[in-house]
């Protein structure tokens, strides 16, 4: 009764057009999540060093922030801009724009958290032993601090996006066509749901798995470096 | 900027009625997911600890497959994929008995068993082998070591990332609303609907799942103090 024919027959249609976004469609899960990927950990690292200043102004507000976002589900956020900011603004903004505001303001909120972690993680005497043999303050964060830093934020910093990669399907529900909404789309056509979702289900599952093997395997570099 | 704010829309008519609801499904939802999550964490985490290969690779599979998809993906899976498959009678049984609840239920669950899983696991390694030899040094017997010293650090060291796993599951639970399951995201978005008012079903929505979320977390962190044992595990501060 299962028929894998449906998957070769609407091929292109999944990949080139919902995973890759190229076609008549906008649209894309890696147009999606690169972008949001990029623009969330830029975020994220204003937000972990807002939160680690020394003035309360601007860590409180940082930290209200994180704690913000981290307690409310992300389709809750991908709503908010999708029927309020055009409300506002009286103008209507596309579902890429929604999702992409929503995922990059939602996951600056985690990849803070990792960056503020990951400083936090190297040890002050680090600083102080920086300070002793005559570094200014930049040179002891460019040159101490932060390359032991990013060692210890990648495995996380790898997690989040991965976790980032896997959202993006949740723009579907504002109906952005990602390799999610594709799938729905061939399956309204086809009704062949437990192919088409399996069949996806393995596309995101080889580009997650092999991000994190490929952390694993940057990491194990790094350890030994 | 216009916008005329009408907080009574969330008391009048429906709406109290449909929050409450709201809030009870998602209550719901997320516990009998969160027992399903946990009994699979357990299970497939000590799967990982056999000598017996085949075993092991079949609790890998699961937990990194599981835990590698989109939960979207696997609502839709649950929901609209397998059920065609089932006998008959079992399909006419779930669709008369709130099928997307139990559906939406069963993705979460098994969802969140497959990153559970890594945390137990990730708490049981994190425990030096020498622990165990030291206890048994002692003259504690196996069972002891375990039942004295292994068990209790264990749980120590996997109670913060499993709470902070557990409001990941909650959150998560609106996802469900994809496949029409009635939770609080999903009455937000009715009493928007019903009424116009986005900003104030929104803020009431948004308000609820802070609350559950926030006070969740200060319990366990309180939890957590209370219990620290003194110079093993450095508390954030």
């Amino acid at each position: 009764m299962l028929d894998f024919g449906v998957i070769v027959s609407n091929f292109k249609f999944l990949i080139v057009q919902g995973l890759f976004g190229v076609g008549g469609f906008a649209g894309g899960t890696l147009r999606l999540a690169i972008p949001a990927i990029a623009l969330g950990f830029g975020l994220g690292i204003f937000v972990g060093l807002a939160r680690l200043a020394r003035s309360r102004w601007i860590s409180l507000p940082a930290t209200l922030y994180v704690e913000f976002f981290r307690g409310v589900p992300l389709v809750m956020v991908i709503f908010w801009i999708w029927f309020i900011i055009p409300q506002l603004l009286r103008l209507p903004i596309p579902e890429y724009g929604v999702a992409l505001t929503a995922f990059v303001i939602f996951e600056a909120a985690y990849f803070g958290e990792i960056v503020r972690a990951g400083i936090q993680s190297v040890p002050r005497g680090q600083v102080e032993a920086a300070t002793a043999v005559g570094l200014t303050a930049a040179q002891t964060m460019r040159f101490v601090v932060l390359p032991q830093a990013i060692r210890n934020m990648v495995p996380a910093l790898v997690t989040q996006m991965i976790v980032l990669f896997k959202d993006t399907s949740l723009a579907s529900i504002i109906g952005y066509m990602d390799l999610t909404k594709a799938a729905q789309i061939v399956n309204n056509r086809e009704i062949k749901p437990f192919e088409l979702y399996l069949f996806i289900a393995v596309v995101y599952f080889i580009f997650t798995y092999s991000m994190s093997r490929f952390a694993r395997r940057f990491e194990r570099r790094l350890t030994t470096a | 900027m216009s916008y005329q704010f009408n907080w009574s829309v969330l008391w009048s008519g429906q709406s109290g009625n449909w929050l409450l609801q709201g809030v009870l499904t998602t209550l719901a939802i997320s516990v009998l997911a969160w027992l399903l999550a946990v009994a699979l964490g357990i299970l497939s985490g000590a799967m990982r600890t056999v000598p017996w290969k085949p075993l092991r690779a079949l609790a890998t599979f699961y937990v990194e497959f599981f835990r590698n998809v989109p939960l979207l993906v696997w609502m839709f899976f649950w929901y609209f994929g397998v059920p065609p498959l089932l006998p008959r009678g079992a399909q006419d049984w779930l669709f008369s008995h709130r099928a997307e609840f139990w559906a939406g239920m069963f993705a979460l669950g098994v969802y969140h068993g497959a990153r559970m899983s890594e945390v137990i696991r990730a708490g049981i390694l994190s425990i030096p082998r020498t622990q165990f030899e030291a206890a048994v040094a002692m003259g504690l017997t196996t069972f002891q070591a375990y039942r004295l010293v292994i068990v209790p650090i264990a749980l120590r060291l996997i109670v913060p990332p499993a709470t902070s796993e557990s409001l990941n599951l909650l959150k998560n639970s609106s996802v469900a609303l994809t496949i029409s399951v009635a939770e609080l995201t999903f009455q937000t978005r009715q009493i928007e609907t019903y009424t116009a008012k986005a900003i104030e079903a929104f803020t009431a929505g948004t308000v609820l799942y802070l609350v559950f979320c926030v006070g969740i977390a200060s319990i366990m962190a309180r939890v957590e103090r209370r219990f620290a044992i003194p110079g093993l595990i450095a508390r954030g501060g």
